[in-house]
């Protein structure tokens, strides 16, 4: 299959790896980038102006925690001038109201703001921050004081999962426009922490249905999004919607990847935005072409119906949990390596949870 | 205390719950300040642009977007496009009201 190339929609800028929390279940790799690596701001924001002229609508800022890049007010406005609608996803940590004044004042056109859980000691012991809670409160007023759209993201496991009707209620509380409830998903420090965080199957399926009743009842006062836990899926999840079919990730020290999680497949090579264009990277860099369509697949993907659908899953989690990147994601009930998945979930959510391994650099 | 010597309170979002807009053929709805009606020149469509969504509204959709200003009830929208395709206006009202109140519940517009 050799399809017309489509234009890549979004940018995810990974603006720097430096963060004061410390979320085990942080989707950064484990080998941290430095600061002395990093892009600088003039680089950035050509990153910025070559995304809009090859068809990236919106922008990403993220991290780590993008507030600890003290030039975060000029890379907004470099979004802003290179007419890409822009998404801070933040923790809230480094950000005062003067701050998201100028933020706002800079073109910023929305916030996602995480939390760890609804209440506040267990929220500060998930993410190894003390008084990171109410430091998050106060950035959700200050955020909606000023006009600008809230997002609530709720990473939720096995240590706050029991709390999710208290999560949704803070949401609204906050007055979010949308409240993402995403389940943990086993990369990088989650994978690291998975026998931790693996929620039960009660658990999800009580996840479901409350999910399922707050958005009949909130219906027009709050969207809320729901990421499905994998491994205890039947079909997998289209990752990033399809490998090098919308998404540029870029890393604090400029590499473009596919996926924030493939450093973690053997063998891929990776363009630097510093050296090549935008352009040529999303139509030619090998890292993009790797996965890309469904040339590479095996069964059962190759003949499946819904292979254009749900491009086989995720290649990453597929590296994790069978050793070969090109294998159906596990998650899929077709895979030969789907059992063992749901198995290993049920097992290891069954033990009462091992000590947080904190992300740390 | 933040990095601006500014106290935290705690108080601040006690009060902010958003209500649902609910819209009437008097309802005068507009985008809401963080929807962007563009047309992307690379794709060559007409796209909406929301908070972590990007729409792609159809034709129909399009025209009555670039209709709501805020000013313009339902009912007048609706009147305008009946006068452009000599449709009814009624018909067009039923239609593009639940089109409207679809984009109000996913939070696209505001009054």
């Amino acid at each position: 299959m050799t399809a017309l190339l489509e234009p890549p929609i979004g940018l995810l800028a990974e603006l720097t790896h430096r963060c004061p929390l410390q979320c085990p279940y942080c989707s950064n790799p484990l080998n941290l980038e430095t600061v002395r690596g990093e892009l600088t701001t003039a680089q950035w924001c050509d990153v910025f102006r070559q995304s809009g002229d090859i068809g990236i609508q919106q922008v990403h800022l993220s991290g780590g925690e993008p507030a600890s890049r003290r030039d975060l007010e000029a890379l907004v406005d470099g979004a802003a001038k290179a007419g890409l609608y822009s998404n801070l996803i933040t923790s809230g940590a480094g950000l005062t109201q003067s701050r998201l004044e100028r933020l706002a004042a800079a073109g910023l056109d929305h916030v996602q703001l995480s939390i760890q859980d609804a209440d506040a000691a267990n929220s500060d012991r998930i993410a190894g921050y003390a008084g990171g809670f109410q430091r998050k409160m106060d950035v959700a007023g200050h955020v909606r004081a000023l006009g600008l759209p809230l997002t609530v993201n709720a990473p939720v496991h096995r240590q706050n999962l029991d709390r999710l009707d208290d999560i949704i209620a803070l949401a609204v509380r906050l007055g979010a426009l949308r409240l993402e409830v995403a389940h943990v998903q086993y990369y990088a420090w989650a994978l690291a922490n998975r026998a931790a965080l693996m929620p039960t199957r009660e658990q999800i399926d009580r996840s479901i249905e409350i999910v399922a009743s707050a958005r009949e009842r909130l219906k027009g006062v709050l969207t809320i999004d729901f990421v499905a836990p994998d491994y205890y899926a039947e079909r997998p999840k289209p990752c990033m919607g399809g490998w090098g079919r919308g998404i540029i990730n870029v890393t604090p020290s400029g590499l473009a990847l596919p996926c924030h999680a493939a450093q973690t497949l053997p063998g891929l090579v990776f363009d630097n935005v510093v050296e090549r264009p935008l352009a040529e990277i999303w139509a030619s860099s090998p890292a993009f072409q790797a996965f890309r369509g469904t040339d590479w697949m095996r069964e059962p993907c190759r003949s499946c119906d819904l292979r254009t659908l749900d491009f086989g899953g995720c290649r990453c989690q597929a590296m994790a949990l069978t050793g070969d990147a090109a294998n159906t994601d596990p998650a899929c009930s077709k895979s030969p390596r789907h059992g063992e998945l749901a198995a290993l979930a049920e097992s290891e959510s069954a033990n009462p949870p091992l000590p947080l391994r904190y992300r740390r650099m | 205390m933040s990095a601006d010597g500014q106290k935290s309170d705690g108080k601040t979002a006690k009060t902010a719950a958003r209500a649902r807009l609910v819209l009437t053929a008097s309802s005068a709805p507009r985008l809401a300040r963080h929807v962007r009606l563009k047309h992307d020149a690379v794709r060559q469509q007409w796209i909406l642009l929301a908070p972590e969504k990007i729409l792609t509204p159809s034709e129909t959709a399009v025209e009555v977007l670039q209709l709501c200003d805020g000013v313009r009830t339902v009912e007048a929208i609706a009147g305008e496009l009946a006068r452009a395709y000599a449709a009814p206006a009624n018909a067009i009202l039923a239609d593009i009201l639940p089109l409207l109140q679809d984009l109000a519940d996913q939070g696209h517009l505001a009054r």
